[in-house]
């Protein structure tokens, strides 16, 4: 404003005229209310909103990622114990990364047999069939976790099956059985005499450590179990699907060959089958239960268990049970605690004592016993009554805070006056004004509960597997034990799960906790 | 005089507490059914014998066909034989089904097992306090500057990151990627070998940090608070450098609240972190802990459970009373 007059000039004023009647003018700015205040604070804080938009995504990972995943918790297949993650977005995509490979160094023993199983398959058990020797002769390249299984041990299916499968062979032309090799030119040792994976003629058979013989070219020989054309050993059982590569072809002397695809035992047929296309047979034609072929997207545990359906459905339960405790203790804990706080003096001074002993048994004392009293059956239940159990004490005190703040101040003392009732004061004059900082307690509680959930079951002492979940906290667990496998994916996926769910709480409860402080009202224009 | 009244009289309310949780866990133990299994290779009558001598039943008869029998005793006279056990003697029990202790004294194997869990968190704590502390004050000295930003987001960050992980962090990367250390710690009774403590470190460095995060952001932001005071400026007139004024006047000032953290959690730690324990295979208490549950050996949990209570009750009692003392002008529990 120009103040710079000496004088104000005479033309500056004007007579009022005596009909002239002037009000103060009406407030043109709307009214803002606490909680339209604190949410504009709240969108102020950059740190909060980001919490509170990773806080959303990780719940919308815990609602919606158990859909797309056909995998169950209670899944799990020890074949494919500790394979890699892998996403088939990734795997023609030239990185390597997330394409189900790990780096693997090894002598070149152990090389030749990843080679020979590629060649007897067709797969890329060497990722691009690439590799480099290093300076100790060591072969280092990328080991397809996968592929690499081939073919486990040798597999005993019964007739019907062995059929079925001849008959998925016929129809999709995909190789599930390959020949296998006769039980007297197999490895003697025990744990080489049933490795499918030993196609082929060995150095030394009775080795404990079996090195394959390579002909001039360097190429392993095949060992498969061959039988005249016409000649049908009691052992052989009948085939008549897709054979591999080459072999009707076989004559020597004159005669012609086959190979044998399985091996009549006790209780059925002895096969080797690949694993990989196994796996897509049983799962698609047996069990039909959605799963389309193996892949993992975060990879397997020891156990073969898929880590994102587990993760997935870990992480649904955990908000899920914080959801339905953090309501449980709000409604309590509010109603106690503003009871406690309103009327005072000996009744406040009794529930307190009441509320002080409980606080002071030990959270892991009172799921112990809770457990030893229910059994095992009902773990969710266990964790929500010690939960619930010590949980309210803490929104009863927040709630008792602020009503010692507010009961004496004189609008409620007003209010009083005009003849309010004790609840109509509690919860519509004292309680509107006292839930922010409520509502803050909740959002710190939330995380704190998942993270107590989350040590208990690491530690052991509750189990959800039983009640076909699981907890982020098994899984790290597990992941622990994987890391002298050299598996770090196993715990990277739900730690990291559990810290940005640890870091967006925190920075969206602070959020809260500044959003609601009426000190602060104001302070932002 | 004031003090010492007021000191009795926590101390007497915490034994009222600790009394009831104790008879309320005991009571509860009880109402459990009695572990009669018998091992492989182990008298029956032996077994009965043994939980007749330690006065949980009576009357036992051999019945038809070889099952045992007998009465319970009732609750509240074992809890009285229990009491007197314990006070007369000090025999806390037997183990009766922890398989690896068996028929041992529980007192001696727990005093056994403690020395592993009271050295970590006595390293930890001598780690953590001066680095801790030293963060806060170095924070709050450069208030708003670049050191204390980069402070406040370690801090953040510890403080997030679940124990669990940053321990499973430092797992991976020290004692398996780098192989600085052993993955768990050694099971030697030598506490005070190189050996040893090396095979500690990442235990306790998991034990800490989070502390230091805790102690840093205490300190930081009690000292800026304090160095905004009308003292400090009144310090600097009369002739003081700022280090002297920041040392002999901010920071005692602070230490009211700093002081008390730190003494409670030393009290508090001294119960461990059942992570910790578990994740680095330390040898201590934690683990007896977690096994009695396992194995439910009640007379294992109850001494355990007793244990940890104490401890919680201690350190709540440690923090308010040295409020008192440290600073003159707090007179606790006045009117």
């Amino acid at each position: 404003m120009d103040n710079t007059f000496n004088n104000i000039p005479i033309e500056k004023f004007q007579f009022a005229k005596k009909n002239d009647i002037y009000h103060d003018k009406k407030l043109e700015t709307k009214p803002v209310s606490y909680f339209q205040g604190a949410f504009r604070r709240f969108s102020k804080n950059k740190g909060s909103v980001v919490g509170g938009i990773v806080i959303a995504i990780l719940v919308l990972f815990a609602i919606l990622a158990p859909f797309f995943t056909p995998f169950k918790p209670a899944y799990y297949d020890m074949v494919y114990s500790y394979v890699t993650p892998k996403n088939n977005l990734f795997v023609n995509s030239g990185l390597d990364f997330w394409d189900g490979c790990r780096d693997k160094e090894t002598n070149f023993v152990t090389f030749l047999k990843d080679y020979a199983l590629s060649v007897e398959t067709g797969r890329e058990v060497i990722k691009h069939g690439e590799y480099t020797v290093n300076a100790e002769g060591n072969y280092v390249y990328r080991y397809d976790t996968y592929y690499g299984v081939g073919f486990g041990k040798y597999k005993t299916i019964s007739q019907e099956e062995f059929n079925d499968i001849q008959r998925y062979q016929n129809e999709t032309g995909r190789q599930v059985l390959y020949p296998v090799v006769k039980l007297k030119d197999r490895p003697t040792l025990e744990k080489n005499k049933y490795d499918a994976n030993i196609y082929y003629v060995t150095e030394n058979p009775k080795a404990s450590v079996i090195v394959p013989k390579l002909d001039e070219n360097g190429m392993v020989i095949p060992n498969y179990w061959k039988y005249e054309a016409g000649d049908t050993s009691s052992l052989i059982p009948e085939y008549n699907s897709l054979r591999i590569e080459g072999e009707n072809g076989i004559t020597e002397d004159g005669k012609q060959y086959f190979y044998a695809y399985g091996r009549k035992v006790d209780g059925g047929i002895e096969v080797r089958a690949e694993y990989y296309e196994y796996y897509i047979y049983q799962h698609n034609e047996v069990l039909k239960d959605g799963i389309k072929e193996p892949t993992f997207w975060f990879g397997t545990t020891q156990t073969g268990k898929d880590i994102f359906a587990c993760l997935a459905y870990g992480a649904r339960f955990s908000f899920v049970f914080a959801t339905v405790v953090a309501i449980a203790n709000f409604i309590v804990g509010v109603i106690w605690g503003s009871i406690s706080g309103y009327f005072g003096g000996k009744i406040d001074l009794f529930m307190e004592r009441i509320s002080e002993v409980l606080s002071a048994i030990p959270t892991m004392i009172v799921i112990t016993l809770l457990k030893y009293h229910m059994g095992a059956s009902s773990q969710t239940l266990v964790l929500f009554i010690a939960f619930f159990l010590t949980g309210w004490i803490g929104m009863a005190a927040t709630t008792r805070m602020q009503f010692y703040r507010f009961k004496n101040q004189e609008y409620i003392l007003a209010a009083r006056t005009l003849g309010a009732r004790d609840a109509r004061i509690m919860f519509k004059h004292i309680l509107p004004n006292g839930l922010g900082t409520i509502v803050t307690r909740i959002a710190l509680v939330i995380p704190a509960m998942i993270y107590s959930e989350t040590s208990l079951s690491y530690l052991g002492i509750i189990n959800l597997e039983a009640g076909n979940t699981t907890s982020v906290g098994t899984l790290i667990a597990a992941g622990q034990q994987s890391i002298t496998a050299n598996a770090g994916y196993v715990a990277l996926f739900p730690c990291m799960f559990l810290v940005l769910l640890m870091l967006s709480f925190n920075l969206f409860g602070n959020g809260l906790r500044d959003a609601f402080n009426p000190s602060l009202r104001g302070t932002e224009d | 005089m004031y003090m010492f009244k007021y000191v009795m009289k926590r101390l007497g309310l915490m034994i009222c507490t600790f009394f009831i949780i104790f008879t309320m866990v005991y009571v509860l133990i009880k109402l459990l059914p009695i572990p009669t299994n018998v091992l492989p290779g182990q008298d029956p009558e032996i077994v009965m014998r043994t939980l007749e001598g330690r006065g949980w039943i009576t009357n036992i008869r051999e019945g038809a066909n070889g099952v045992w029998e007998y009465d319970r005793v009732p609750i509240l006279l074992q809890y009285g034989t229990y009491l007197k056990r314990i006070v007369t003697s000090g025999d806390f029990g037997i183990a009766t089904t922890y398989g690896e202790y068996l028929n041992m004294n529980i007192w001696k194997v727990f005093i056994n097992h403690l020395p592993p869990t009271i050295l970590i968190n006595i390293y930890s704590t001598i780690i953590g306090v001066p680095i801790g502390l030293g963060l806060g004050i170095l924070a709050a000295l450069k208030k708003n500057k670049w050191q204390d930003q980069v402070i406040n987001v370690v801090i953040i960050l510890l403080i997030s990151v679940p124990n669990i992980v940053l321990a499973l962090m430092l797992q991976y990367v020290f004692c398996f990627k780098l192989g600085w250390f052993p993955l768990t710690m050694s099971t030697s009774d030598d506490y005070f070998t190189w050996e040893v403590f090396r095979s500690m470190i990442p235990a306790v460095f998991a034990l800490c940090l989070g502390s230091i995060a805790g102690y840093a952001r205490s300190t930081r932001a009690e000292l800026s608070e304090v160095l905004t005071g009308e003292f400090m400026l009144l310090a600097r007139t009369k002739g003081l450098t700022k280090r002297q004024a920041v040392l002999r006047h901010a920071m005692r000032n602070s230490m009211v609240v700093i002081f008390p953290a730190i003494l409670g959690e030393f009290v508090g730690v001294l119960s461990g972190s059942l992570i910790i324990e578990k994740m680095f295979a330390i040898n201590g208490v934690g683990g007896l802990y977690l096994n009695s549950i396992i194995f439910q050996d009640y007379d294992f949990f109850m001494l355990l459970s007793a244990f940890y209570t104490l401890i919680g009750l201690t350190a709540g009692i440690v923090i308010d009373i040295s409020y008192g003392f440290i600073d003159p002008r707090i007179r606790m529990g006045a009117k």
